[in-house]
């Protein structure tokens, strides 16, 4: 294969992860930016998505497609459910100080990563994908459902933009977001509000699951680097902007993609892992995000 | 004066008990008791960062592992001898956690710990790309004849005890100099106040960079310590799993007190050994001992009872 079809399906492989990593890190942003409290729970989230998906479509008869559009509207409910109980039993009673969250999460990860463990075994499993044809270019066959999962991902965060931006329960966020004791004097229930944008987060992380699962498996341990490259993009976005959220996880995506098809998977991550860091201890309001007192 | 005669005995006390805990207890639990105070080490080196300092840091296990792998590497490909290995140990715990800091500790809060989990692992991954040397996560073993500190073979279980307490001592003992001292009050006052502190005319960069790096002192002996004593390298000591353990230990012990360390890895230790009877489900105790802890007893053991009856505990 010549340069360009080598870097086209590179590209492709890249807006793939991009957009599967930019529904998870929407949702840790969100959290992040609303509630001013960091998730290390986030992958295990993530994690939990995928497992119901393999549970949902494995029980469900009939076409796998039913199965798995099932799949795409339970996981995420499930997900947004233990994540709201987590809101109301834990984070709350911890009156969200962020240190606090950050043990009380690390704990939840544990337990969720447990759960799994137990209920669902240590193997490494497949789920089904809802339909399998190829879409054929000149140069090589590609995989329809990863284009479908590029604009699916993309509706979705279309629509988290116009539930932020276009609706009552969007401008109620955002209130809480500028001023939580002034949305609470107008009248606004916060604590009802974070429950809410704890559970959507979550269920964010685990729509990105649904759509991954197909491509790679669901195993209990893969929430650890959705997580890591989730906080890259949001520190790369700059913490609590969802615009810059998505740039940086179409940067990240893309480059991953690309940087994989041409260096040793470790050593990239080695220095991409390095290069984020640096980023939040020499511009720590993101490369996009404004400076904020 | 009473006050130091008070907490000196006390901790003497401590030390000469765990000295006659292996006449008393099975050999199991004496091999055990070694692992535990090699381990609190460490964790005396995380409190050290987070419970006086206030330093949430989520990359110890980077620290653990520079000295582990100095140490492991120099024997097992350098040709060195125990004593020069644990030394470079100590001193690459140390080295990583000052450089780590110079750069992490521009950021504090959340950054700091998002900061600190991503080089440790940046140096979980180097050492996976190193597998030639390292042999990555199955890890390996240091030769028997190797492990020899100063005439004494550290493979029997009675030298090993007596190594291993011998570190805790001095560990213990060091920390306690550090809290009582001057410098040890600037870090407290580093985490309760640090604009306050700056005013008074401390610098509080400084200060927890001093923090830190003693703080990877600790936790680099330890890991060349646990190296050179169990005679095994391998790359799960450098996984986020061995911060959070750091951090829960120290928690649960109680953070920002001298015992709690020791305290809080010897309940965990056999909490986890004993669960680990009942259920497969070991995991599920350790994340729901944080969540407990931080609802319900966020100073932990010797915390509480510090606030309760003891107040001159250090």
């Amino acid at each position: 294969m010549d340069l360009g079809p080598f870097l086209f399906l590179a590209t492709l492989e890249g807006l793939v992860s991009a957009a599967v990593l930019a529904l998870t890190a929407v949702g840790l942003g969100l959290v992040f930016g609303v509630m001013r409290v960091v998730n290390v729970a986030h992958g295990e989230f993530f994690m939990l998505g995928a497992v119901v998906a393999w549970a949902v479509t494995n029980l469900m008869p009939g076409a796998p497609a039913l199965g798995f559009v099932a799949a795409l509207a339970l996981s995420p409910l499930a997900a947004a459910l233990v994540a709201i109980a987590a809101d109301r039993a834990i984070l709350r009673r911890l009156d969200y100080a962020p240190e606090a969250v950050i043990v009380a999460t690390i704990g939840l990860g544990y337990i969720l990563q447990q759960g799994a463990l137990s209920l669902y075994g240590p193997e490494a499993r497949a789920v089904a994908a809802p339909f399998s044809f190829r879409i054929q270019f000149p140069w090589f066959g590609y995989s329809g459902y990863k284009l479908a999962v590029i604009v699916f991902a993309a509706l979705v965060l279309t629509g988290v933009w116009a539930l932020l931006t276009r609706t009552k329960i969007g401008l109620v966020m955002r209130a809480t977001q500028w001023d939580r004791e002034t949305a609470t004097a107008f009248g606004i229930d916060t604590d009802r509000v974070y429950a809410l944008v704890f559970g959507l987060g979550a269920g964010l992380a685990a729509t990105a699951a649904v759509l991954v699962a197909p491509i790679s498996q669901a195993h209990y341990l893969m929430g650890g680097d959705p997580l890591l490259l989730s906080f890259a993009v949001v520190i790369i976005g700059g913490l609590g902007s969802l615009r810059g959220t998505v740039i940086a996880a179409l940067l990240i995506g893309l480059t991953d993609g690309i940087v994989g098809v041409f260096f040793a998977p470790t050593l990239g991550k080695i220095l991409a892992t390095l290069l984020v860091a640096l980023v939040l201890v020499f511009r720590p309001q993101g490369l996009f995000g404004r400076k904020t007192a | 004066m009473t006050g130091g005669v008070r907490v000196w005995a006390l901790h003497l006390a401590v030390l000469v008990a765990l000295a006659l805990a292996p006449l008393v207890v099975p050999p199991y639990h004496a091999t055990n008791l070694a692992r535990i105070m090699v381990l609190a080490v460490f964790a005396m080196g995380y409190n050290i960062a987070f419970g006086y300092t206030g330093l949430l840091s989520l990359g110890h296990a980077l620290l653990l592992a520079a000295g582990m792998y100095a140490t492991g590497l120099l024997v097992a490909h350098g040709g060195w001898t125990a004593g020069p290995a644990l030394l470079a140990g100590a001193l690459a715990g140390a080295g990583v956690a000052f450089v780590v800091g110079l750069l992490a500790l521009r950021t504090t809060g959340a950054a700091f710990m998002i900061v600190t989990l991503m080089f440790a692992q940046a140096g979980y991954l180097t050492i996976l790309y190193f597998g030639d040397l390292t042999r990555g996560d199955e890890g390996f073993t240091l030769a028997r004849e190797a492990r020899t500190l100063f005439g004494l073979d550290l493979v029997t279980d009675a030298t090993r005890y007596s190594a291993a307490l011998a570190l805790f001592a001095a560990g213990l003992i060091g920390c306690l100099l550090l809290v009582r001292s001057r410098t040890g009050r600037v870090l407290v006052a580093v985490r309760e106040n640090s604009e306050r502190t700056r005013m008074l005319g401390y610098d509080p960069f400084r200060a927890r960079l001093l923090a830190l790096t003693l703080s990877g002192l600790y936790a680099g002996t330890a890991g060349a310590a646990y190296a050179l004593l169990f005679g095994y390298v391998g790359a799960s000591f450098a996984t986020v799993q061995y911060s959070v353990l750091a951090l829960l230990w120290v928690l649960l012990g109680g953070a920002g007190t001298v015992l709690g360390p020791l305290v809080g890895t010897l309940v965990m230790f056999y909490l986890v050994d004993f669960a680990g009877n009942l259920t497969d489900a070991t995991l599920f105790v350790v994340g729901a001992a944080l969540i407990l802890l931080i609802l319900f007893a966020r100073t932990g053991l010797l915390g509480t009872l510090r606030a309760r009856a003891l107040a001159w505990l250090p």
